[in-house]
């Protein structure tokens, strides 16, 4: 990531801490604003990390995927009906179910990822189709099994929706979670710690290791990876599932870290959110974490006001209407998106299918 | 050096592809140390008979002997490991990889068993860059690479994989002469420790100059096997086409008129914000072929985009039949009768997924009579193009078969029929026989020059020397964004304008570089 992105990124994170500080700080103290934002950032930023992580996958390897959101719905759903099965059903212990939800979430993230890349690599249908597939499919799947199976006399859950078996535990980083106030940002659950660590192994997988150098070579120059012998399908196909489990990973955050319970459409959007961090994020993993980063903070702006609500001063009117401000993350996609924030350059082969 | 020892033989190879027979029959050897050219004009089943030997295609019938011994080639891995490389005519490179990616790519060095091992690649890189005098620098960009020094990457990466058998296939297609002089004298060294080259191109001059053997094929078949010494020039050219072919471009001295192009003080700023043109004067009369000689990247390109409209100007006037045209609309440069051959047919020649037909009247299919106001004529549409399919020989099953499905000659000639059957006052030709055959670049310099005969102003910019001097009549050598030179073709030596092309002064004397260059009046 060059400086500039970066320069870019602590501007507009800093500008939103900024004013809920200003706003807020009659109140509270400056640090608890900031560690209450921080906190924020990070829980919203964990699923959008994930989805862009996701996208990077499929895409460094040359396959567009814009079914994210549709993984992120599917893995959702059914890592937290497996969840609930193996707690109602076969009473397992709560943390059990949820270490099973968490893979049956990434299983079906990446079972949604095979049909894309069997959409895309095999049969070579325009990418942006196969993902829109990807998105109405879970839409419906998962409309229609939440009815059935939660909803109306006869179905498995009798119209009951079982809350059990709760959240993914804390987890405390030993010391720094002691420091009083902002100890509170190193005590946070399995799957934000899971992402930032893939942010990391990301990095070091795709720019360091011999499957990184592959995967770019067939996301650039497919042909090229092709004369020195690299089997580009086979890549293709394993990326696309990798970028599906993340995706997957990144639902599961939904309905088993941080609410029990699953609604229909509940991803709101995340898959999109998700790649447009991975185009300001340059296709890096830290760009794309940190561009997620930005959205984040953008939603936690929008909350923070909210509390703050009788604080604004007049003069700030307009942001005691919590729908302008919420607002902010999807204007600034659209800012993103129409490149005002720097040219980002996708791999050259992105979105193209393979011919021998 | 050369000894008998054969270390590739392709015995009876056939391959079909439909409608084609794209090798029928083939029988080719090569021995080691040798440079054995492969001779044809495009389709006459080289690239085929290559990718056999590479394992991209699999022969319908046929044997290959690597070292006495057969083989079973059934992808890139298996020729890899029996040490033959090829260095395609398109790069087969990663442009945002280092050089030391690119080579590796495939047959990583790693350590803990997927971990990249940078430092050992760059070591031996260099290593085998020292060992064959193929200087790389393993950490650059391939992106930023000059063409020629992309190639040699190509080549190292052949080696790396410890290829003795090196298909070259049209190497100097992309190369300045410079360039392809530098590849000549590398592919020597190369065959001095022992590696064998087939060498395939469809140039003759280079044949002749760098081949131990030659071996010629047409229409998917050899048609026979000679060596420098025994033959020359016109007897390669008919046996690659199967008739006559006349080298030389016939012309009379130029009947040149009015000035019809008049460029005042053109500079022309690109992407990255670099003047490449410079205070550019120029001027080009009818019935005359200027010819604009330089290394490619000297600013070409640029000058003729903003001639036809296509780019932006810095500053400067154009005038085109004493009507000044403003920048970047191409449409009143079409109507104000300019004809443009552009450098890339595929990019700016040819939408090449219409058909043939529609792609004929790009330039004025909002005319009658191929459109009333806002209908559009298709009988006047298709029966101009049965004209021109006849005129200008487009070999083509149909014209309504897509653009793309052309070969390149063929392409090129759609091209020329569309630009060159309108009323026209100015040819701008950029490059325009890049990449044909001997057949095909006859053609075109014969229509270039009967356009110059019925007094047309011709601009004609090319990196092949000799086109630039067997067809102009006016020389101008661009360098740097200038014009460092005019004179009269029939004055010029190719030394002389091979030091001009890379910024030399051949005579102390010689104007300075910034002076305006004054044409002969006609």
């Amino acid at each position: 990531m060059d400086w500039r992105r970066f320069a870019i990124i602590v501007f507009v994170i800093a500008i939103m801490f900024a004013t809920v500080v200003m706003v807020g700080s009659s109140q509270n103290s400056p640090l608890l604003i900031i560690t209450s934002m921080l906190a924020t950032t990070i829980a919203v930023a964990t699923p959008l990390t994930l989805g862009a992580l996701s996208g990077l996958y499929c895409e460094r390897s040359g396959v567009v995927n814009i079914g994210i959101e549709g993984m992120m719905l599917g893995a959702a759903f059914f890592g937290w009906l497996a969840a609930i099965y193996m707690n109602t059903i076969f009473h397992m212990a709560p943390i059990v179910s949820l270490i099973v939800g968490v893979f049956v979430a990434m299983l079906s993230g990446g079972l949604f990822a095979l049909l894309h890349a069997a959409l895309s690599i095999t049969f070579k249908v325009d990418q942006i189709i196969g993902g829109t597939v990807i998105n109405i499919l879970a839409i419906g799947i998962t409309g229609f099994l939440n009815r059935q199976m939660f909803f109306g006399a006869g179905s498995v859950f009798g119209g009951q929706i079982p809350h059990a078996p709760g959240v993914l535990p804390r987890i405390a980083i030993p010391l720094l979670s002691k420091i009083p106030t902002i100890g509170r940002i190193f005590e946070q659950q399995p799957i934000t710690w899971a992402a930032l660590i893939l942010v990391v192994v990301t990095h070091f997988v795709i720019f360091k290791t011999r499957w990184g150098l592959r995967t770019r070579a067939v996301g650039e120059h497919p042909r090229a990876a092709d004369t020195v012998g690299i089997n580009v399908y086979r890549m293709r196909y394993l990326n696309v599932i990798i970028g599906g489990m993340l995706a997957g990973l990144g639902g599961g955050f939904l309905t088993l870290e941080s609410i029990s319970s699953f609604e229909p459409l509940m991803t709101n959007g995340r898959g999109f959110i998700a790649l447009a961090a991975l185009i300001f994020g340059n296709w890096t993993p830290f760009g794309a974490w940190s561009a997620a980063l930005v959205f984040g903070a953008a939603q936690a702006l929008q909350i923070n006001l909210q509390f703050f609500r009788e604080l604004i001063p007049p003069s700030l009117a307009i942001l005691q209407n919590s729908y302008v401000v919420g607002l902010a993350p999807y204007i600034l996609t659209m800012l993103i998106l129409t490149g005002l924030i720097g040219r980002t350059i996708p791999p050259a082969a992105d979105g193209q299918a393979y011919e021998k | 050096m050369v000894d008998d020892t054969i270390v590739l033989e392709a015995k009876d190879i056939t391959k079909q592809f439909p409608g084609v027979l794209a090798n029928d029959h083939v029988n080719f050897d090569l021995r080691k140390g040798e440079i054995h050219a492969l001779l044809g004009e495009n389709g006459a089943g080289k690239t085929t008979l290559m990718n056999i030997l590479y394992g991209l295609y699999q022969p319908d019938s046929g044997e290959i002997m690597v070292n006495g011994q057969p083989a079973v080639i059934h992808s890139p891995k298996d020729s890899i490991s029996l040490g033959i490389g090829m260095v395609h005519q398109h790069f087969m490179l990663i442009p945002v990889f280092t050089v030391a990616e690119n080579i590796m790519l495939g047959e990583e060095v790693v350590r803990y068993g997927m971990v990249l091992d940078q430092k050992t690649v760059a070591r031996q890189v260099h290593e085998l860059s020292q060992q064959y005098g193929l200087e790389v620098n393993p950490d650059e960009l391939v992106e930023q690479l000059p063409v020629g020094v992309q190639q040699r990457v190509e080549i190292v990466k052949a080696l790396y994989r410890n290829a003795q058998i090196l298909i070259l296939d049209e190497p100097t297609a992309v190369l300045t002469p410079q360039e392809a002089d530098e590849l000549f004298v590398i592919m020597r060294q190369l065959t001095q420790r022992g590696v064998s080259i087939i060498f395939i191109t469809h140039k003759l001059k280079e044949v002749l100059a760098v081949a131990d053997r030659i071996t010629a094929m047409r229409r998917g078949q050899v048609v026979g096997t000679t060596t420098p010494a025994e033959t020359d020039e016109h007897r390669l050219a008919a046996m690659m086409v199967g008739r006559e072919v006349i080298l030389t471009v016939e012309k009379e001295p130029a009947k040149s008129g009015e000035v019809v192009l008049k460029v005042e003080d053109l500079s022309i700023v690109d992407e990255r914000g670099v003047e490449v043109v410079r205070n550019l004067d120029l001027q080009v009369c009818a019935g005359e072929i200027l010819g604009i000689a330089g290394v490619q990247g000297n600013g070409q390109t640029e000058l003729v985009e903003a001639l036809t409209g296509l780019r932006k100007r810095k500053s400067g006037k154009v005038v085109l039949s004493g009507k000044e045209i403003p920048e970047l609309h191409p449409r009143l440069n079409v109507e104000a009768g300019q004809a443009h051959i552009p450098e890339d047919r595929h990019k700016h020649g040819l939408v090449l997924g219409f058909d043939i037909a529609d792609n004929e009247v790009l330039c004025t299919y909002y005319q009658p009579p191929f459109a009333h106001g806002l209908q559009r004529d298709f009988k006047a549409v298709l029966n101009n193009a049965l004209k021109l399919i006849e005129r200008f020989d487009i070999r083509t099953p149909s014209p309504l078969l897509p653009a793309k499905k052309l070969s390149g000659g063929n392409q090129q000639k759609a091209i020329v029929a569309r630009e060159l059957s309108r009323p026209i006052k100015l040819l701008v030709a950029n490059q325009p026989t890049r990449g044909l055959d001997v057949g095909s670049i006859e053609y075109i310099h014969r229509q270039i020059v009967d356009m110059r005969d019925q007094g047309v102003a011709v601009l004609l910019v090319s990196a092949e020397l000799d086109e630039i001097t067997s067809l102009s009549d006016r020389i101008a050598v661009m360098f740097h964004g200038q014009i460092v030179a005019t004179m009269d073709a029939g004055k010029a030596t190719r030394s002389e304008l091979g030091l001009l092309m890379a910024g030399a002064n051949p005579q102390e004397q010689a104007e300075p570089p910034s002076e305006v260059p004054t044409p002969e009046p006609g």
